[in-house]
């Protein structure tokens, strides 16, 4: 299968903690504007396999990587982590806006943080575009100097996503951001992540196929730390090449 | 009801009523003390308390009148400064102990020797205090007071910061870093402001705790008959007031000891009330 024009490319991707090895020679192309979704049973590496790919793995003691990753054709592995973060965001599992600060501050948090000060006109501009591009704006902007952790479970993520795309990143990874929401929150966000990829790649670690099938253009399954099939995704649904995708897909395993 | 045995009944719902009953009062003792300690108080030291006792300067010996401004004065400084020393210090140390050192033997050393310097007694605190600062000076100082009270101040503040930040949930710290936050930012802007109402808590009790210590004092701040705010000299603090009246020869003295101890008994009770206002507001953030 060609990719065209991969974000991300690794090469014999290996991840490790301690002794133990979670993800075992991953070779993989991760096509441009497109929505990714990683899947498999627990504990198969998925979201190991997107924590190597912003150099989050590495914070755990004992954790390493060896092999290649590269963004577009420079190799994240030899660069400061720092500046991966800056080119490829994250949402996590559960919705984590900052609880001492706004609205308003949390979507600037990326540039607060790092003691970046913007004018106030650039600061109301990045905010209200981040919210937009968040389906947040709407709902939010006449509360905007009240705590971020006031909203609902649904509203704090996609305060996140929206804190996440104020940086501007290149890829956002997205590790099952739906599973702590209810299903209306999470349609949000599915609409949302569509409506991303104009502008943005993503990579979405998810446990729910039905999820999977509505919003990613392209399928990994992994198992037990291999990457066993990765193609578009309809073409892994309805016809896998692998008798264990088929297997994980009917439901023979989770 | 319909039981089989309604003696056997009636004799076990006695017990528990009785047991119950024995236990509340057992329950009281522990507070009680505290109730006896501000009565006594009040009952004897009430009729010193006015606003001279507040503005004024201690009276020479056998005159009668006077206050004790100038120990009010002190313990504020001296109690400050003690906060200025020990603060900074016990906050990095238990950022490092939480965020840095972890589970490192460095880390657990500095632990244990935080647990062993809070149960070193005051007294001796006091002679350290003494030889470090003292000596060297050549003369009684508030600032070598302030040194004693900030060596008690500081395993108790290093402990709590850590336990604190401890709390702070990992993926705020996640969330911080994702964002290409290196780490000290991370420790620095997330970290420590989500935990900051829990050490200012941990500040208060410290503070409350030192604010009525004696024993460093004696021989480093040593107490002083007027008004000073320079650290350098001699000053005088609440505890020394009462420790030196109450063990003066002069009926006056005696009286204005009492009222010296409702003083610092209320600012030790308004700090200890502070950091539990505090702390119940961290557990509805919760």
């Amino acid at each position: 299968m060609k990719i065209k024009n991969p974000i991300f490319t690794t090469e014999d991707l290996c991840a490790y903690y301690g002794d133990f090895m979670a993800i075992k020679h991953v070779t993989v192309k991760i096509p441009e504007k497109q929505v990714t979704a990683v899947m498999g049973p627990s504990g198969c590496g998925k979201t190991t396999f997107i924590r190597c790919l912003n150099r989050l793995h590495e914070l755990t003691p004992g954790a390493r990587i060896t092999g290649k990753i590269f963004l577009r054709d420079q190799d994240i592995l030899q660069m400061d982590p720092i500046i991966v973060r800056r080119k490829v965001g994250m949402v996590f599992q559960r919705p984590n806006p900052f609880p001492t600060m706004t609205i308003y501050e949390n979507v600037l948090a990326g540039y607060k943080l790092l003691g970046i000060r913007l004018p106030k006109k650039e600061a109301d501009r990045i905010v209200e575009e981040a919210l937009k591009k968040a389906a947040l704006w709407d709902e939010v902007k006449d509360v905007l100097h009240r705590r971020g952790t006031f909203l609902s479970g649904g509203q704090q993520q996609r305060l996140c996503i929206a804190r996440a795309l104020a940086v501007k990143p290149e890829v956002l990874l997205m590790d099952e951001p739906t599973s702590a929401l209810d299903p209306k929150a999470t349609l949000q966000i599915e609409n949302l992540i569509v409506e991303l990829k104009q502008t943005v790649t993503i990579i979405i670690v998810t446990h729910n196929m039905p999820q999977a099938g509505r919003i990613s253009d392209y399928t990994a399954f992994f198992y037990l730390g291999e990457l066993i099939e990765f193609g578009p995704t309809a073409e892994v649904f309805t016809n896998p090449k692998d008798p264990r995708t088929e297997e994980y897909l009917t439901g023979k395993f989770s | 009801m319909n039981h089989a045995y309604p003696a056997r009944e009636r004799w076990r719902r006695f017990k528990n009523r009785f047991i119950l009953a024995a236990i509340t009062v057992l329950a009281l003792i522990p507070a009680l003390p505290l109730f006896l300690i501000l009565f006594q108080l009040f009952h004897k030291g009430i009729s010193s308390l006015s606003l001279d006792f507040f503005i004024h300067l201690p009276a020479p010996p056998g005159e009668s009148g006077g206050g004790i401004a100038n120990a009010i004065v002190g313990t504020f400084i001296i109690v400050g400064l003690a906060t200025l020393i020990g603060v900074p210090i016990s906050i990095l140390a238990g950022i490092y102990l939480s965020e840095y050192g972890k589970d490192t033997k460095f880390a657990e050393a500095v632990r244990v020797c935080a647990d062993v310097l809070q149960g070193v007694p005051s007294i001796v605190i006091g002679i350290v205090a003494y030889a470090w600062v003292v000596r060297p000076m050549g003369h009684f100082s508030a600032l070598s007071g302030s040194v004693a009270l900030a060596l008690m101040m500081i395993p108790v503040v290093v402990r709590t910061t850590e336990e604190v930040l401890r709390l702070v949930p990992d993926i705020l710290r996640e969330a911080s870093l994702a964002l290409g936050v290196p780490y000290w930012r991370t420790v620095l802007k997330v970290v420590l402001p989500t935990g900051m109402v829990g050490v200012t808590t941990g500040i208060l009790i410290a503070v409350a705790r030192i604010a009525g210590e004696t024993a460093p004092l004696l021989f480093t701040a040593f107490g002083n008959q007027f008004m000073t705010l320079n650290p350098l000299e001699p000053m005088n603090a609440l505890p020394l007031v009462i420790f030196n009246y109450a063990t003066s020869p002069y009926e006056d003295w005696w009286q204005q000891a009492w009222g010296a101890s409702i003083v610092l008994v209320l600012m030790v009770l308004g700090l200890n009330i502070l950091s539990r206002l505090l702390a119940r507001r961290i557990a509805g953030e919760r």
